[in-house]
Formats: structure tokens, sequence, C-alpha cells
């Protein structure tokens, strides 16, 4: 089998190969290390704000710094564990102006 | 007299750091320059067999940075050249033991002397790595035509760019080489192995050489000779030529194509 699929199937140079997945792999390597310092504290400190008003758990909250083209995007996902909301509060409140 | 400081790197280990930094360090010193070698590898000593003079080690980097030895004690003259003096390690188990301020201390001393400081880095992203390139003007990213070597030396790379001292001080910034060691052209003419366009492409840094893969680079670490000394040795010459280049001049890339071997050589064995 193998030899017939070899005589009708040449098979793509291994190097090429390695080429191709090294590209993907420092692409994706070199956007997460680029990742500003900031994050994880950012993210320490949304949990515990937004800890006051819902109930969050620490992998619910997901902060991402992505980019396309010229824009950079801060996404932050949160998801609150079983649509628990804190009657008003219990930390200070805050407000915020973006 | 104020010496340029070159690491010499990879993230990888066994791609060739010591070699490298042992020819390139010969390499100087037969081109006029005073240079010293310096081994970071803490706990793992070898330079100082690769160049030959294990035997001769009295004194060493941590001894020098604890003030229990003064530099030109620990300093080791080589004996096949004037210009060039090996600076070797510590084998404490204590990795830690590479102070940072110690180490600036040494190197400030080291720089009044010489004219190149060569720091062969220790494997990894560990401590002793990262204190081996903190110091550096130039670095020479060793890499094999290997995924896990290219990857590697693109993560090392990224950390000069932040962690060394030029990138604290937002100083112009480190001034990367790329060396490709244990090329096949053979190899890559099938497709088997990256080519050095290719590794030029993914990694997008200068080349400084390509080393052809050579039964000689064996026979200088059995021997403890740095493989610039064998004249004969296709990676001796390559060697050479990466630093004639690292100072400036031209020259072209040998043994990156398919060596054509005569009928006789093919015949009788190689040479």
């Amino acid at each position: 089998m193998g030899f017939f699929r070899s005589l009708f199937q040449p098979s793509r140079p291994s190097a090429s190969i390695a080429k191709e997945r090294l590209k993907i792999v420092l692409a994706h390597e070199r956007a997460s290390n680029r990742a500003p310092d900031f994050l994880p504290n950012l993210q320490k400190e949304l949990l515990a704000v937004v800890g006051r008003y819902v109930e969050i758990s620490e992998d619910g909250l997901r902060v991402t710094l992505g980019s396309s083209g010229d824009t950079s995007l801060l996404e932050i996902n949160i998801e609150i564990e079983g649509g628990k909301v804190k009657k008003g509060g219990s930390g200070p409140a805050l407000s915020a102006a973006v | 007299m104020l010496a340029k400081v070159i690491v010499v790197t990879s993230g990888k280990g066994g791609v060739g750091k010591t070699t490298t930094s042992a020819a390139f360090a010969a390499g100087l010193a037969l081109r006029g320059h005073k240079t010293v070698v310096i081994d970071f590898d803490v706990g793992l000593r070898n330079l100082d067999l690769v160049m030959g003079c294990e035997r001769r080690v009295v004194f060493d980097f941590i001894n020098v940075i604890n003030g229990d030895a003064n530099l030109n004690q620990a300093l080791i003259k080589d004996k096949r050249h004037d210009n060039l003096f090996i600076f070797p390690t510590s084998q404490t188990r204590d990795k830690n033991a590479l102070k940072r301020e110690g180490v600036e201390r040494v190197m400030e001393e080291l720089k009044q002397q010489f004219e190149y400081i060569i720091c062969d880095s220790p494997a990894g992203i560990e401590h002793g790595a990262i204190t081996a390139l903190y110091f550096a003007d130039s670095a020479v990213i060793v890499t094999n035509p290997e995924v896990s070597s290219v990857r590697d030396s693109d993560r090392i790379i990224g950390i000069l760019a932040s962690k060394s001292r030029r990138a604290e001080r937002n100083e112009s910034a480190v001034d990367v080489h790329l060396l490709l060691t244990r090329y096949d052209p053979g190899r890559v003419s099938k497709g088997e192995m990256l080519s050095v366009d290719d590794v030029k492409e993914i990694l997008s840094i200068p080349l400084l050489g390509v080393i052809p893969e050579s039964e000689s680079v064996l026979r200088a670490s059995n021997t403890g000779t740095p493989v610039v000394f064998d004249e004969d040795s296709p990676a001796g010459r390559a060697y050479v030529d990466a630093v004639a280049r690292f100072l400036g001049e031209q020259r072209e890339m040998r043994f990156v194509t398919p060596e054509r071997r005569s009928l006789f050589r093919t015949l009788f064995g190689r040479a």
C-alpha cells in the first residue's frame, strides 16, 4: 500500500512541513509573549470589583488582548455563576467613565 | 580599551554553544584581538574541557565574585595564543551564586583589559542564561536546522529584546546574529532539513554564518582544541569566516551546497 501511495502521491518534503508548523506556532507565541505585563493585575482587580456585585469564580473571568490590523482589542469575558446577583453590592460604590 | 560583550546563546541545549564560544573566542584572538571567554554554566563546567585547560583551573568565576580570588588569579592564559584567555566557572550546585552585582563588577574589570568578552550561556531561560545575556552588546544565536532549536532561538531573541540591560535602560537593542550549526547541505537539497533561507525567514535576524556538520567538531572537543585551529576542517573554516563577518568583512557563504565528492574519495573513504 505504502509503495503504491508513494508512487502516485509523492509525499511532501518534511522540511517544508517543519517550516509551516514553525511559522504557525511562532506567530502564536510571539503574540502571547508580547502581551503586556498588566494583564494579570487587571484580571485580579476586575475579579475583586465584579465579585462584589455578582458571584464569579476565578476562572470565570478571562482577559485577553488581541489585535486585528491597526486596532487592539481588549476582551473581557465574565461568566456569572448560576446567574446570581448580590443585592446592592457589598463594597463601596464605584463609578467609572470610559 | 573598552570591551564588546558577546553572548553565545540558544535556549536549547546541545546545539553547539560551547563549541561556538571556544571557536569564536579563538577566532577573534587569531585576528589579533585580546579576548576572554567566560563559562556561565555554573555547576556544569565544560568550557575548560573544550578549550583543553581543565587541569589548569585553580580559581573560578564564583571565587572572584565572592572576593576569594582576584581576576588575574582565575584567568587562564591559552597556551596556543597570547590573546586568548579562559575564565572557568564553578562546579558548585548553587545556581544562584552568580549574583548580578558581583557579575557586573567582574565584567567592568574585564572590560578594562580585553577587547572582546565572550559569554558562553547555559541552556534554558533560567537565572544563568539570563545573567549571561544581561550585559551583552551583541548576541550569537546558535541554531540547528530543526524545529525545537528554531523555536527556542525565537524565544531567546524575544528575551534579549526585553530582559537585557540594554532593553532595561532603553539603549539601542542588542545586536543579534544567527549562526546555523550542524548544517547538512545534502539533506537540505533532498528536502529533509530546513534550509538556511527557511531559518532566516522564520527568525528574521541577519545571518552570521553556517557551520556544516563535520567530524572535525567532535575531534576538536576530544582533544580540547578550538575547531578554528584545525585548518583542514570545514567547520573550522566556516567559523573563521563567521568571525571575519562579525568584524565587518564581506565573505561568501561556503559549505551551503552539497559537496561534490570525487570518485577517489567515494572509493577510498572520507577525508
